[in-house]
């Protein structure tokens, strides 16, 4: 049954956070010295070191410790950030305001160019537009998106001015903002961010297309006397989005980290700003957070593709007695 | 090797096919000649490389890209070499349909085998969903598919290979085509269920009338299923007839070659497996003359050169040699036996 | 087929995407070698008067806002990028390899465990990863070198245990294991040459991700530091001047671009011409 096969992946899930939990805290452990000196710095005396030590409650045991975390992490409580006296939880949630929808534009950017350009590609096989798209992508994937979002910001905000260098306005009016400013804002980032993503991803779409298309299956639906497009559209996409599926969960890891650089550029105040922040400031609370929740993010998504599948490919679901 | 009286609904003329080959454009059919009348039966037999399959492509418009046909073929008076591809995809399924060779990738594995039969139906006959779906249930069961009302939302990976081939019979039937092109469809399957699916296709077949283009390797099937026979050699067919007159007067070297190497029950212990020696040749490598001559007993210094015309050598049988007295006459091949062997 | 079966160079040097990579690549080469006995004016040489000078006979690129001659930082900042690909390729290369082989020698409960491992790294960011390290190590090449380097094991260590698998149930191997070689033998003398291939593709192409990962750190102010060059920092510090001297975000950016493009189509190239059924992943 299909929930089976959920239910065991569900389980995974679950074990997967806890180690990644585990990792996390043990990363954090290997400081060298106590976390107390590395917040407080060299020129910290013994007493202050204690003193903060206490605080941060690190006189007590490891194991201790990590319960302690994980608990408050289940119930909702997040320690208070060093920099900041806040809970990380609402650092955190306020920072996502703007990178979830940034994340979300990227992709939704990245797929439907993907997409396009991968079918394009492949329905011109080895003619002029497979080889504009493909020395295209060769070009994205080797450009920095930092460099490409330093471009786009001479092109639109320094040349055309239609744009603004940075910042974020805020999704809510009294503050400046609006939802039309809030996506103005976050339009260049996250073309920046798609386009290394869709280079990669145009390209897997196209051998993807390419592949089925050699399908025998493919010749029996021409042979039913569709047309080719139709035998692209009814055919051909689905059983192609499988590897192009497996890519974007795996691309969204790397957007995850990309949209630390990318903020920065355009000064965005989202989680990865936030986590770039916190190294500087050295607030190792706000870092393990945070940390935690990407790497969450990460085996939540990881999850959901294996969901997606399941629904693109009844192989997968184990067979009803036949 | 023209048909009977009646006016033929496949007429094949002077068929060249040119493809691209790592070597260079090569010419894979290279004037092949038949005609089907309606209701007919026309084998067509030969070694893999002898461009069987190629004629079945040509026959549906599916031919590889950078493909170059020339001559003729006019199926029910119109000509197809050169139909737009808008037209080919309306005589494809409806018309003409095919039955290829690897049931086990000839569905889609992501959609249900119910929507694969209704799709056709749907495409050619303006069907709705429903009345699709109780049209391939009844092709389903005409196919002798068992359980087929379950079966109709099940998905390949659930059928055996020769259930599945059954679909894609079903499939082929769906419009009730003028013309059913099998190409190998019980090669990939096992020997018990070959019979079945041979069994299954000739009666369609009969009951619905229609023409069919039966392509395989296998002599003893040939035999059984099909009126009239076409043996091919290096893309032209070298000997034409009716299956029972080929069998009984074999004309061309290579026909007697293929006969000659069937393995048979009965046979003294330790008796050799006849071969045709040497191998079937590379398409960019044929000359102007016959095809086989590398490999045949009888050629002369005349069949390299010279490509034969085809030859009457019976009612309304005919073989394209030069050589053809020499072979019927039963004369033994030459001592210093023709072409080079390898 | 290997790099040394006969007919690989005159291949090579007709296969465009080769041809063009390996030029590329060997233009940076060559610059990071140049830049060890020459640079047009030393690379941290401050010239305040001189600040963002348009390009001259003097400075062929002009200045920087401390009006550092911007030819010659783009020449030693090379240094960098080829530094970080070679450890940190290196280091994924050698535990990555190591790791692979032995999943794939042992089987069992090693490979499993190996495996779940990598699978597990192998979705957390080389970026991230560098991050976190010099959150707790400070910053520095050194540190972005091997955070990037360790990144990359669990990658190497999955394509060395897929291509070996399969070296595993080749007849010759089977053959060496019935004579009672030993594993680690085998594995030196038959899966290693015979893997050689996919392992030189895929390091090619990841000392490209490694420049890109090296740029982004040095971007960030983790990586590359003061005085040493670095193009991510080349660009870092452009942004700040992007309306007084816009053309100075232009070209450390084609230097890193012109770079992993370089190996990017090399290993392409690679891959074509050293393994044709990896070809047909194209």
């Amino acid at each position: 049954m299909l929930s089976w096969f959920l239910l065991k992946r569900l389980l995974t899930l679950v074990v997967t956070l806890a180690v990644a939990s585990g990792v996390v805290f043990a990363a954090l452990e290997l400081l060298p010295g106590s976390a107390a000196q590395v917040v407080l710095g060299d020129t910290a005396t013994p007493e202050s070191i204690a003193a903060l030590e206490a605080k941060l409650g690190l006189d007590q045991p490891a194991l201790t410790r990590y319960t302690r975390w994980i608990g408050g992490l289940l119930r909702g409580e997040t320690a208070l950030s060093i920099s900041y006296d806040t809970p990380t939880a609402e650092l955190i949630a306020q920072r996502l305001e703007v990178t979830l929808p940034l994340a979300l534009l990227a992709m939704a950017i990245t797929t439907v160019a993907a997409l396009a350009f991968g079918v394009y590609a492949a329905a011109h096989h080895n003619r002029l537009g497979d080889v504009g798209v493909m020395a295209g992508s060769q070009l994205g994937m080797a450009i920095p998106n930092f460099w490409f979002a330093i471009l786009l910001v001479l092109l639109f905000a320094v040349k055309l001015q239609w744009f603004s260098a940075g910042g974020f306005p805020g999704w809510r009016e009294d503050e400046g903002g609006g939802v039309l400013a809030a996506l103005k804002a976050l339009l260049l980032p996250a073309l920046s961010l798609a386009v290394i993503q869709s280079a990669m991803l145009a390209r897997v779409t196209r051998s993807a297309v390419l592949e089925v298309m050699r399908e025998d299956f493919v010749r029996t639906a021409r042979a039913k006397g569709l047309t080719r497009r139709a035998v692209l559209w009814r055919h051909v996409m689905r059983n192609a989005l499988i590897p192009v599926v497996t890519l974007m969960g795996l691309q969204f890891a790397n957007l995850v980290t990309s949209a630390i650089v990318v903020e920065n550029v355009f000064v965005l105040p989202g989680v990865g700003r936030l986590v770039f922040q916190a190294i500087s400031n050295r607030d190792l609370v706000v870092v393990r957070d945070t940390v935690m929740l990407l790497a969450a993010a990460v085996v939540l998504i990881n999850f959901l593709v294996d969901v997606i599948y399941a629904v693109i490919d009844p192989r997968l679901a184990p067979a009803e007695a036949s | 090797m023209s048909a009977a009286a009646q006016k033929p609904l496949l007429e094949v003329h002077d068929l060249r096919v040119r493809l691209r080959s790592h070597r260079g454009a090569v010419e894979a059919l290279r004037g092949l000649d038949f005609s089907l009348a309606r209701g007919e039966t026309l084998g067509l037999i030969g070694e893999s490389g002898c461009g069987k399959s190629l004629t079945a492509l040509a026959l549906m418009g599916l031919l590889p890209e950078g493909a170059q046909v020339s001559g003729s073929m006019r199926f029910e008076g119109r000509e197809l070499v050169g139909l737009p591809e808008r037209d080919w995809c309306a005589l494809r399924g409806d018309r003409v349909a095919m039955v290829f060779q690897e049931p086990m990738t000839a569905l889609n594995p992501l959609h249900p085998i119910g929507r694969q039969i209704a799709e056709p139906l749907r495409l050619h006959r303006g069907l709705g969903r429903s009345e699709a779906r109780a049209e391939a249930l009844r092709l389903l069961e005409r196919v002798q598919l068992p359980q087929a009302a379950r079966r109709l939302d099940a998905y390949p990976h659930q059928l055996s290979g020769g259930q599945r081939q059954r679909v894609v019979i079903a499939i082929a039937l769906a419009c009730r085509p003028d013309l059913l092109i099998a190409d190998e469809p019980t090669t990939a399957l096992d020997v018990t269920v070959q019979r079945e699916v041979l069994a299954l296709i000739a009666e369609l077949v009969a009951e619905d009338g229609m023409a069919l283009l039966l392509i395989s390797h296998d002599l003893g099937v040939m035999a059984q299923q099909v009126r009239r026979l076409l043996v091919m050699y290096g893309g032209q067919g070298v000997e034409g007839g009716p299956t029972a007159e080929v069998f009984r007067r074999m004309s061309h070297p290579y026909t007697r070659g293929l006969f000659a190497a069937r393995p048979r029950l009965g046979l003294p212990r330790g008796t050799r497996l006849a071969t045709i020696p040497g191998r079937v040749p590379e398409l960019a490598d044929l000359g102007a003359g016959c095809a086989f001559a590398e490999r045949c007993a009888w050629a002369e210094a005349a069949c390299r050169s010279t490509m034969p015309r085809p030859v009457e050598v019976g009612a309304d049988h005919a073989a394209r040699c030069l050589r053809l007295d020499a072979v019927a006459a039963g004369l033994e091949p030459r001592a210093d036996a023709g072409g080079a062997h390898g | 087929m290997s790099a040394t079966a006969p007919g690989f160079w005159p291949r090579a040097l007709r296969h465009p995407s080769f041809l063009i990579g390996a030029l590329l690549s060997a233009l940076v080469l060559a610059a990071a070698a140049l830049s060890l006995v020459w640079s047009p004016y030393p690379p941290a040489d401050i010239d305040i008067p001189n600040k963002l000078a348009p390009p001259s006979a003097a400075h062929w690129l002009g200045t920087d806002s401390l009006g550092r001659d911007v030819a010659s930082q783009l020449l030693v900042g090379s240094r960098a990028s080829i530094l970080v690909g070679v450890i940190a390729v290196g280091i994924g290369l050698l535990a990555g390899v190591a790791l692979g082989c032995l999943a794939s020698a042992q089987r069992g409960w090693v490979e499993e465990l190996i495996m779940r491992v990598t699978d597990f790294s192998i979705a957390f960011p080389a970026l991230l990863t560098a991050i976190l390290l010099t959150a707790i190590y400070g910053p520095g090449l050194l540190t972005s070198m091997v955070a990037i380097g360790l990144a990359y094991v669990p990658w190497f260590a999955r394509i060395t245990r897929g291509a070996a698998n399969a070296i595993w149930v080749r007849d010759y191997v089977l053959a060496a294991r019935a004579a009672g070689k030993g594993r680690w033998r085998i594995t030196l003398d038959h899966v290693l040459p015979n893997i050689a291939s996919v392992l030189i593709v895929q390091a090619t192409i990841q000392f490209g991700t490694a420049i890109l990962a090296e740029a982004a750190l040095s971007y960030l102010g983790l990586g590359t530091q003061p005085p040493q060059p670095s193009w991510g920092r080349m660009l870092n510090e452009a942004q700040t001047q992007i309306f007084q001297a816009p053309q100075l975000a232009i070209y450390p950016g084609v230097a890193i671009a012109v770079a992993v493009l370089g190996l990017n189509l090399m290993g392409d190239g690679l891959r074509d011409l050293l393994d044709p059924k990896l070809a047909r992943q194209r």
